[in-house]
């Protein structure tokens, strides 16, 4: 019977029929539920990996030794995996491996909306695209037989509206192939000039082979339509958006594979039909190689659809003149709803003390960065992964130094992991006087509670070796590392105060678990007690969303309330407090 | 004669429980036969922020979105966000939400204000609207949880499956401890 399942989840159940046997990944949305998923098998082994370059770099690993690999990432993640990905390129690959890569049109949790398809150009890599998850699961099997047969890692790259949404999909049982030996081959795999050098013709002769694999491979499908006047080119989810826009009534092609795509089969297509227009969300990368091979004249593409944020079938339709459906607006001044730090968060104090000092804070990936949003508003910046430790030693290098004075970095503990250990190694080896607080709520937040190397638990849920990051940050030379509860909110004041102000590196570790875990056990709601109340607001300076104004008083939200007591410490009439009666 | 997809959206506050609520539909839409998509959102919206989740079936379903002026129906966990989706009702289509009202930080925080009268109002701009107090009902069944199921149970009015088959679909979707309470907010979603 036909099962619904999440684009990743099909995705998962690809590598698990296919007879994967290594996973190794860093979460980001939207890829994570391919790693949780293929977690669940127990035929599997999956890991967290502390980020994507260490992942892809194991993965590569397992598919050396001869078994089937696999490695996921976000589109940003894949920027810090990019060292291995064009070296392996090179390389080839023993067992199939499969990197897949998630892209975020519309930034729904981002900070960018790169185009992945870049990289496989770039890396000289083929790159599957598919377009629901019945097409995620059997693309990744196919891609696992064609990496085997063209000596290539293959990609698959998803975006948010195919590995997020369920579509139905038929399994099959896991077929583990047999596994090519170990041989070791120096000329193949030690990539030093010498041997690299030769290696780079048998990549380029790898992309014409898989060019004419493009021409006339089940990937690329025309559908026909009666109405010849216009042929449309599109891949991924935009193929969903022509089809329910236009039906069966203009010709199309639909390319299942972005790299290297067909030459041959585009000019027939186009030979065939009055017009071309390429459908694709972010870059005109397809209508850019449609141009590259002399399709120019009756081509359309960017021209139309913009290169940002993500397409519809009513963008579609309105932009081929088939008239889009549209609605009734309500006249009224609705309010934004942005997404706030939770009712008990363990960040809010530490950012409330961060505001409360003035203090500039370089910031980064995670659910902190809601600490940028107002009444906090206590984030200075926020770029990538590991950026904040990084950024902060040439923020208080810089010049004469004297931002160190009023300067932090913030980063959480998943991240610190990725990518902040080696910018606190910067900065206890150049010897700024930067403040680095990790706030550590032992999990990855923002994507779901994922484990990591400070939780003490791996993928699987089992315990494992917990790294203690006030011996890491020892170790790496920085003398001056505290722990503060950040629902002290004094304790965390004296701290920070005294950090900033001090003449060398700091670290403090905000240590509070994230109130969502399931583990974590909260006093309850408390009460506001309207008479004493005077309606002064200090306790609405930290944003909690359990905590509302109307007629002069704070009322407490009891659905949302854990009584963390933070906001109890900001009341100097005692109004906050208790437990709310049943 | 092919059957036109059907276009279910469900809005509301992330942390409300509306991916259940999409989950526990889709389930039941296969039983059926049907061909469904439900296009869902995580990250950081699901952070107290406004969340969409789009459930479409039919004979043949392409596209995992819904649209402006496309949905059937519109399940709003929350009355400012019925609000805010309005656009993309179809014109034959009717909104079901909660009266229950959640602050949002520009509110809370007095940059704006929260819209009043929103039900009156939207019911002025012609739009079929069926607003009940899903938080109500879900409490008196047992769970402010249970707000999903009681707006499930008020959609059931409006579909043509048994009272078994959805009864079956709260079994496979919840934890066995919550069956029975569920059901009864599902219930009492129905004679509201």
């Amino acid at each position: 019977m036909k099962q619904l399942m999440l684009g990743n989840e099909a995705a998962a159940r690809g590598l698990y029929e296919a007879g994967c046997e290594f996973v190794s990944s860093y979460p980001g949305t939207p890829s994570t539920e391919i790693t949780e998923y293929a977690a669940k098998y127990d035929e599997i082994y999956a890991e967290w990996a502390p980020n994507e370059k260490v992942a892809m770099e194991s993965a590569f690993g397992a598919s050396f030794a001869g078994h089937r690999s696999f490695c996921g990432m976000k589109h940003v993640g894949l920027n810090v995996a990019a060292d291995p990905l064009f070296t392996i390129s090179y390389t080839g690959i023993n067992a199939g491996m499969i990197i897949a890569v998630a892209d975020d049109a519309g930034m729904h949790s981002s900070q960018n909306e790169q185009d992945s398809r870049h990289y496989a150009i770039a890396a000289k890599l083929p790159m599957l695209e598919p377009s629901d998850s019945a097409e995620s699961l059997a693309f990744v099997k196919k891609a696992y037989e064609l990496s085997e047969e063209y000596d290539t890692p293959f990609i698959l790259k998803m975006c948010t509206r195919v590995a997020h949404s369920q579509s139905l999909v038929e399994t099959a049982d896991r077929v583990v192939p047999e596994q090519p030996p170990y041989e070791k081959n120096g000329a193949k795999y030690i990539m030093m000039p010498g041997n690299a050098i030769r290696r780079h013709p048998v990549v380029e002769e790898r992309m014409k082979k898989l060019t004419e694999f493009a021409e006339t491979c089940d990937f690329n499908r025309i559908e026909d339509g009666e109405d010849k006047s216009l042929g449309i080119i599109t891949s991924s989810t935009c193929y969903q958006y022509v089809k329910e826009a236009c039906g069966d009534r203009f010709p199309v092609l639909k390319l299942g594979m972005i790299n290297p795509m067909p030459v041959q089969k585009i000019m027939d297509f186009a030979a065939g039909v009055g017009k071309v227009i390429v459908v694709e969300e972010l870059d005109g990368i397809i209508e850019t190689h449609c141009r590259s091979i002399g399709i120019g004249t009756h081509l359309a593409g960017k021209n139309l659809f913009p290169p940002l944020g993500e397409l519809s079938q009513n963008l579609v339709a309105e932009k081929l003149h088939m008239g889009a459906a549209s609605g009734v607006k309500l006249d009224e001044n609705i309010p934004a709803r942005p997404p706030v730090m939770c009712a008990g968060c363990p960040h809010r104090g530490l950012f409330y003390t961060l505001a409360k000092n003035k203090l500039h804070a370089i910031g980064d990936i995670g659910c902190y960065t809601l600490g940028a949003v107002p009444p906090l508003a206590a984030l200075d910046s926020t770029i990538c992964m590991g950026a904040s430790v990084s950024g902060v030693h040439g923020f208080c290098k810089s010049g004469n130094g004297e931002m160190a004075k009023n300067t932090v970095a913030v980063i959480g503990d998943s991240t610190f992991m990725h990518s902040g250990i080696t910018g606190l190694v910067n900065i206890a080896y150049n010897e700024s006087k930067s403040t680095v607080i990790i706030l550590d709520n032992s999990i990855t937040g923002m994507t779901g509670h994922q484990q990591n190397p400070t939780t003490g638990r791996n993928l699987k849920g089992d315990p494992c070796t917990k790294i203690d990051l006030e011996s890491l940050c020892r170790a790496v030379g920085i003398r001056r590392v505290r722990v503060v509860d950040p629902y002290d909110l004094a304790e965390c004041d004296a701290a920070i105060k005294e950090e900033v102000a001090a003449e060398e590196a700091s670290v403090i570790i905000s240590r509070r678990p994230c109130a969502l875990l399931k583990y974590v056990k909260h006093p309850g709601p408390i009460d506001c007690n309207e008479e004493k109340c005077v309606g002064c607001k200090s306790c609405m300076k930290i944003g909690c969303p359990a905590i509302s104004f109307s007629d002069k008083k704070a009322h407490i939200d009891n659905t949302l309330c854990t009584g963390c007591g933070v906001c109890t410490q900001l009341c100097k009439v005692g109004a906050l407090g208790g437990k709310k009666e049943e | 004669m092919a059957e036109k997809t059907k276009n279910i959206m469900i809005v509301g506050v992330g942390g409300q429980g509306t991916l259940l609520a999409s989950k526990l539909l889709g389930r039941l839409l296969i039983t059926k036969g049907y061909d469904v998509k439900v296009s869902e959102v995580h990250g950081m919206s699901q952070r107290g922020g406004s969340v969409v989740t789009y459930v479409r079936y039919g004979e043949k379903v392409y596209s995992p979105i819904i649209d402006k002026g496309q949905a059937d129906c519109i399940l709003s966990f929350e009355l400012l966000e019925a609000a805010r989706y309005t656009e993309f009702l179809s014109k034959d289509g009717m909104i079901i939400t909660n009266t229950q009202q959640i602050n949002p930080m520009p509110v809370i925080t007095g940059a704006a204000e929260y819209p009043q009268g929103l039900v009156e109002k939207m019911k002025a701009a012609g739009i079929n609207l069926d607003a009940i107090d899903a938080l109500g009902a879900a409490t008196s069944a047992g769970s402010s949880k249970a707000v999903n199921i009681v707006l499930l149970g008020r959609l059931s009015k409006y579909f043509d499956f048994t009272e078994e088959e959805w009864m079956k679909a709260i079994e496979e979707s919840v934890p066995e401890k919550f069956v029975e309470m569920n059901k009864k907010a599902f219930i009492a979603g129905q004679n509201l």
